[in-house]
């Protein structure tokens, strides 16, 4: 099946000379939704702003449902709508007549019954006759949506939809999406975590300094990702880790007050019954077990250095 | 999708009036006071002692004048503020990413703009007549300048608002340039008034053009040909939407 969008050998280096995006390669398949995941600054806006037309690559092309984008910007246009990572929109309007204005610059003719079932989805319904400026933040949130719905784009980039957002709306919007996406819509949404991507995604992307590190489906990746961490409090801080724990690979922290064991969650054996009943055998008290996934950061360190050890392995 | 964009246009088009109605009252008052305020001061103290020119008395021969001077400099804020304000508040992006080309943009843009030069133009004249005699020979060609000038410095003031980085830039052109240009470009005398050299520097000042056409529909005289004053006001209309297409083309100060 063609993708519905391909990205290839994008790069851009902003007019300060900084590289943000080097040599990009992406292919979005029809209908799935993709998290872009990446630490600030990784180029996530950057990629999405490229794609949807407001920064232009310094090399590379984009095909957007076969369209060329800079080429034929307005067949590829028409098809996207975006939510950025910023809350801008009129302040002076009001909802319903920001969302009729997104409607007519993407060239679709009116429909105020399909422009009203958005308000409701997105319960800003009483809020459609506010000027925008008289919302709460939250809800200015879901006018971005609103308006990037409002001429029925069948890509939709979320730029960090869930930043500053309540538990209310953040279910609100996985519902949203997770109906959008039975009637087709393909979307591509970035995030710093990685529970979200878990929650939501078909495949993720992982993008570190402008290079798209790997793309997988979330399956494979949480499975590869699927590290946890286990703290242990002691009740006697200790200097160095007993050689005898040396098969569990621990680390000291917080100063000899903790031990930390890192563990494959997905693993068969874990190594946790053992390393408990040895800390036991050599009289180690501990207060307290605390066990957490790692986090994102851990997953880039832990990328980056696989990324940077393979490229010398292949210089070498 | 396919052909012209009238959607957008039509959206643009509608924003923008509506940006403008919310401020109504500044936007129609203002130019009835200020335009009594010249007929009261240039009109009726100074210009009782002043003869008339060619046959016009100087009171008439103002109200061209006083109208050329509010369409541009209305022409040049209201477009300006446009995009600039866009720009300021990053809602640009929506514009940007909308299949919507340069010139529909424009068309938006500087359409409403000029429409609301246009019907601010038509307020001075009608109050105008509540001070001095006025007739007007050519009511077409002086609709076709009224709108012509509106559109031209329109697209100006869409340039600026683009180049512009700040406020101050967005006031600095109209304020360095056109004011002057317009005082001097015969708004309130005829360039023939003027002693050599000036008389001459003055054919280089493009706004002696639309006046002197403007004045020319209205009273059959002007300081220039009729010929030249359409010629030189189109090709200001012409050099303005090529810098606008340029813009566009380049992504200039709207992309990174
Ligand atoms: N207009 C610009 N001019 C110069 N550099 C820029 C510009 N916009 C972004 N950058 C730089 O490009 C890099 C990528 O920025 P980008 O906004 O794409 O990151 P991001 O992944 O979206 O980060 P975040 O998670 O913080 O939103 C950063 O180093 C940033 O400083
Ligand atoms: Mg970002």
């Amino acid at each position: 099946m063609q993708s519905i969008l391909s990205v290839s050998q994008v790069s851009k280096t902003y007019g300060s000379g900084h590289k943000a995006l080097d040599h990009v390669d992406l292919e979005i398949r029809r209908g799935e939704i993709f998290a872009l995941l990446g630490p600030n600054g990784a180029g996530k806006t950057t990629l999405i702003s490229i794609i949807c037309g407001i920064v232009t690559p310094s090399t590379g092309t984009i095909l957007v449902d076969g369209h060329d984008a800079i080429r034929h910007p307005r067949e590829a246009r028409s098809r996207i709508g975006l939510v950025p990572q910023e809350i801008a929109v009129d302040m002076f309007s009001t909802v319903a007549s920001t969302m009729r204005f997104s409607r007519g610059l993407f060239g679709k003719k009116p429909d105020q019954a399909y422009l009203d079932q958005v308000l409701k989805d997105l319960s800003l319904w009483d809020k459609r006759d506010a000027k925008i400026m008289e919302l709460s933040g939250g809800m200015k949130r879901r006018v971005m949506i609103a308006k990037a719905l409002s001429h029925q784009p069948e890509i939709l980039f979320l730029d960090e939809p869930t930043a500053g957002v309540d538990v209310s709306l953040r279910r609100d919007m996985w519902k949203m999406i997770g109906k959008l996406r039975e009637q087709g819509t393909t979307i591509i949404l970035t995030t710093h975590y990685i529970e979200e991507a878990e929650e939501m995604a078909d495949r993720v992307g992982v993008i570190n300094k402008g290079q798209l590190l790997l793309v997988e489906e979330k399956a494979v990746l949480m499975k590869k990702l699927g590290k946890r961490e286990m703290d242990i409090a002691l009740v006697e801080p200790m200097t160095a880790v007993p050689v005898e724990l040396n098969e569990w690979h621990l680390s000291l922290e917080d100063e000899g007050h903790r031990l930390r064991y890192v563990f494959d969650a997905q693993a068969e054996r874990t190594g946790i019954p053992s390393l408990l009943r040895k800390l036991a055998d050599l009289g180690i008290g501990f207060k307290d077990l605390d066990t957490s996934k790692s986090s994102l950061e851990d997953i880039f360190v832990d990328l980056v250095e696989h990324k940077e050890a393979s490229n010398e392995g292949a210089v070498a | 999708m396919t052909g012209v964009n009238f959607h957008g246009i039509w959206a643009i088009y509608k924003f923008e009036m509506a940006r403008t109605l919310r401020t109504l009252w500044q936007s129609v008052v203002t130019p009835v006071i200020t335009t009594s305020l010249y007929f009261i001061v240039f009109g009726g103290a100074i210009g009782s002692r002043i003869d008339s020119i060619g046959s016009v008395n100087y009171g008439s021969f103002l109200v061209p004048g006083l109208i050329m001077l509010s369409l541009l400099t209305q022409s040049i804020a209201n477009a300006s503020i446009g995009i600039y304000f866009p720009k300021f508040t990053g809602t640009v992006f929506e514009l940007l990413s909308a299949p919507i080309s340069a010139v529909e943009m424009v068309i938006g843009f500087v359409g409403a703009a000029a429409t609301k030069s246009i019907v601010i133009g038509l307020i001075i004249l009608i109050t105008s007549a509540f001070f001095v005699p006025l007739r007007i020979d050519h009511p077409a060609a002086m609709l076709a300048f009224l709108v012509l000038t509106s559109v031209t410095f329109s697209m100006f003031g869409f340039i600026i608002g683009i180049w512009a980085k700040g406020f101050e830039q967005l006031n600095i052109v109209p304020a360095l340039l056109v004011t002057p240009l317009t005082f001097l470009g015969g708004a309130f005398y005829s360039i023939d008034m003027l002693p050599e050299p000036w008389r001459t520097v003055s054919l280089f000042n493009p706004v002696v053009y639309l006046v002197s056409g403007f004045r020319w529909s209205f009273f059959g005289q002007g300081d220039v040909s009729i010929g030249w004053s359409l010629g030189v006001t189109g090709l200001f209309l012409l050099l303005c939407l090529g810098l606008i297409i340029a813009i566009f083309r380049t992504g200039y100060r709207l992309k990174n």
